[in-house]
C-alpha cells in the first residue's frame, strides 16, 4: 500500500490507501461469467497453493525442529516437566509460527510472483488488450488471485502446523532432548481448540493481504523491466509490513479468547 | 464511422492533445501519422477509452463513448479489435489460445465453432501451423500477425492498429500493411492505423490525418498528400521518401 517507500508521510499513506480501496472496489464491477472465474480460480489455486507446498514444508519442518531444540535448552530445570517443551512448541506453532512465518515466506514467493506477473502484463500492454476487448482487467486478473489465495493459504497453514509439530517430534527423537512419549503427551496437554481457529483466521487475513497488496503493486507498474523488479520488491516489503501489523491487531482482538 | 470532436488531453500539466477534430470513415484505412512524440498514440488511447480525454467527445456510429457509462463503453468495446505495438499476446497462452481468448470470454460458441473460427483467422494471416507455439517461440512479425488474428476473431466493426510496422523489416512491414488493408476491405471495418512510416501511409492509407505537436494539421486522401501546403507535412513526407530511397539502395 505504501507507494513511495522513501516518503511515508501520512498524506501519501492516505492517498495510497484510498487508491487501494478504489482498486478493490473495481474487482466487483463489470464481472465476467461465473465459469470464466472458476477456471481462473482453479489455475491460480495451483499456482499459489500447490506450487508453494515444497517451500512451506521445508520451512515448517526446520521451524519445528529449531523451536523444539531451543525450547528444550531454555527449559532445563528439574521443576519443569519434559512434556512442557512440546506444549510450548505446539502453542508457538499454532498461534504464531505456522500462520505468520509461513505468511512471510508466502509473501516472498507468491507476492513477488503476482506483482511481477501483473507488472509485466501492464508494461507489455496485455492489460490494455483485455480492456479493449471490453473485459474488466482488474476483475479478470486480480479477483481470481485473491480468491485463490484466501482459499489456499489456510490449507498451507494447516500443512505448516502439522509439518512443524511433526518436525519437532522427529528432532526430539533424534537429539534425545525429550522422549517421543513425552512429546505426544505435551502436544495434547491443555489444548484449546480456539488456537486452530485463531490460526485459520490469521491465514485468511494474511492470504488476502498478500494477494491484494501484491496485485495492487503489480497492477500500477509503469515503465520497464526495472520498475517491474521494483514493484515485486515493494510488494514483498508492503505485504510483510501488513502481515506484521495485521498479526498485532488480530492478537490484540482475539488473544482474550485463548485464555482458558 | 468514428467521430472525434474537440479532444484535448494533458499529462502533469503538459498539454499533449489540442482540440483534435477528426472523422474516421467506415470501410477505409484511416491513418494517423506524424513524428514520434506528437500525440498519435495518446489520441488512439483516447479513442479506444484506455485514457479519458480532458475535454471533447468520441462517437462510434453516433454512440457517445468517451462520456458513456462503463457498461455502455463495454458494449462498444466488444465491437473493437486492436493490434498493439508489441503484439500484447498473453505470454502464458499458446497462439491458438491467444486467438481463441476473446471468443472464450465474449461468446458462448461451442469449442468446435471456436476452433473453426480460430483456424480460419490464423489461416487468413498466414499462420496455419502455429497453433501450438508459445509467443516466446515466434518472431516479431508473427506476433503482429497473431495480434491481427486475435483482433479480427470476433468480426469487429472497428480495427485499431498502433504502429503495426515498428521493429519489423521492410518486407514483413509490407506484408502486415497489405494484411490490414485486405482485412479492412473484406470486413468493411472502420480501421484506424497509427504510424510514422511513410511507406505504410502511401501503401495502405485511404484517408490521412497528419499530427504535429499535439495538433491535427492536415486531413485528406493519401493521393493528395503531395499537394499539401502544410510545411510540417511536406517535411515529414520528404524525410519519409528519403528514407524509402535509402532503403531501396
Amino acid at each position: 500500500m505504501f507507494d513511495k517507500a522513501n516518503n511515508l508521510s501520512p498524506r501519501n499513506f492516505m492517498k495510497s490507501l484510498g487508491k487501494f480501496i478504489i482498486f478493490l472496489g473495481q474487482l466487483f464491477v463489470r464481472r465476467e461469467t461465473f465459469a470464466t472465474y472458476i477456471h481462473r480460480i482453479v489455475d491460480e489455486s495451483i499456482k499459489v497453493g500447490y506450487n508453494s507446498v515444497f517451500i512451506v514444508v521445508i520451512v515448517s519442518a526446520f521451524m519445528g525442529a529449531v523451536t523444539t531444540v531451543q525450547t528444550a535448552y531454555n527449559l532445563i530445570s528439574p521443576l519443569i516437566a519434559d512434556p512442557v517443551i512440546a506444549l510450548v512448541v505446539r502453542d508457538m506453532t499454532l498461534i504464531e509460527l505456522a500462520p505468520t512465518i509461513t505468511a512471510i515466506v508466502y509473501a516472498g514467493k507468491v507476492g513477488s510472483n503476482i506483482a511481477g506477473e501483473l507488472g509485466t502484463m501492464k508494461i507489455t500492454e496485455q492489460v490494455d488488450a483485455l480492456e479493449v476487448m471490453g473485459i474488466n482487467a482488474t476483475s479478470y486478473l486480480v479477483l481470481p488471485k485473491i480468491i485463490a489465495s484466501v482459499l489456499m493459504f489456510p490449507v498451507l497453514v494447516i500443512l505448516a502446523g502439522f509439518v512443524s509439530i511433526y518436525g519437532g517430534y522427529l528432532t526430539a527423537q533424534f537429539t534425545g532432548v525429550i522422549t517421543g512419549t513425552d512429546y505426544i503427551l505435551g502436544i495434547q496437554m491443555d489444548f484449546n481448540s480456539f488456537q486452530v481457529v485463531f490460526a485459520l483466521i490469521k491465514a485468511v487475513v494474511f492470504g488476502f493481504l498478500v494477494a491484494a497488496i501484491s496485485a495492487y503493486k503489480g497492477y500500477f507498474t509503469t515503465g520497464g523491466a526495472l520498475e517491474v523488479g521494483q514493484s515485486s520488491t515493494n510488494a514483498v516489503t508492503s505485504s510483510c509490513i501488513a502481515i506484521l501489523a495485521g498479526d498485532y491487531l488480530l492478537a490484540y482482538m482475539l488473544a482474550p479468547f485463548l485464555t482458558p | 464511422m468514428i467521430e472525434v470532436d474537440n479532444i484535448s488531453k494533458s499529462f502533469d500539466g503538459k498539454q499533449i492533445l489540442h482540440n483534435i477534430n477528426a472523422k474516421f470513415e467506415t470501410g477505409k484505412t484511416n491513418m494517423i501519422i506524424g513524428a514520434s512524440g506528437t500525440g498519435k498514440s495518446v489520441l488512439l488511447k483516447c479513442i479506444v477509452g484506455l485514457t479519458s480525454p480532458d475535454e471533447g467527445m468520441v462517437q462510434f456510429d453516433g454512440r457517445d463513448f468517451a462520456h458513456a457509462s462503463k457498461e455502455a463503453q463495454t458494449e462498444v468495446r466488444r465491437e473493437m479489435g486492436m493490434l498493439f505495438q508489441g503484439g500484447a499476446l498473453f505470454d502464458s497462452q499458446t497462439v491458438e489460445q491467444n486467438v481463441m481468448f476473446p471468443l472464450n470470454v465474449l461468446t458462448k460458441q461451442s469449442m468446435e465453432e471456436k476452433l473453426d473460427r480460430v483456424n480460419f483467422c490464423l489461416e487468413r494471416v498466414g499462420l496455419e501451423n502455429a497453433n501450438a507455439k508459445m509467443p516466446s517461440e515466434i518472431s516479431g512479425g508473427m506476433k503482429k500477425r497473431v495480434g491481427i488474428a486475435r483482433a479480427i476473431v470476433t468480426k469487429p466493426n472497428y480495427l485499431f492498429c498502433d504502429e503495426p510496422n515498428s521493429g519489423l523489416d521492410p518486407q514483413t512491414s509490407i506484408k502486415i500493411d497489405n494484411l490490414i488493408k485486405d482485412i479492412t476491405d473484406e470486413y468493411k471495418m472502420t480501421t484506424v492505423v497509427v504510424s510514422h512510416d511513410m511507406n505504410s501511409v502511401l501503401e495502405i492509407g485511404d484517408i490521412v490525418n497528419f499530427m504535429h505537436e499535439g495538433r491535427l494539421l492536415w486531413t485528406g486522401p493519401s493521393d493528395e498528400i503531395g499537394d499539401s501546403d502544410v510545411h510540417e507535412l511536406n517535411e515529414f513526407v520528404f524525410a519519409g521518401r528519403l528514407m524509402k530511397m535509402a532503403k531501396g539502395k
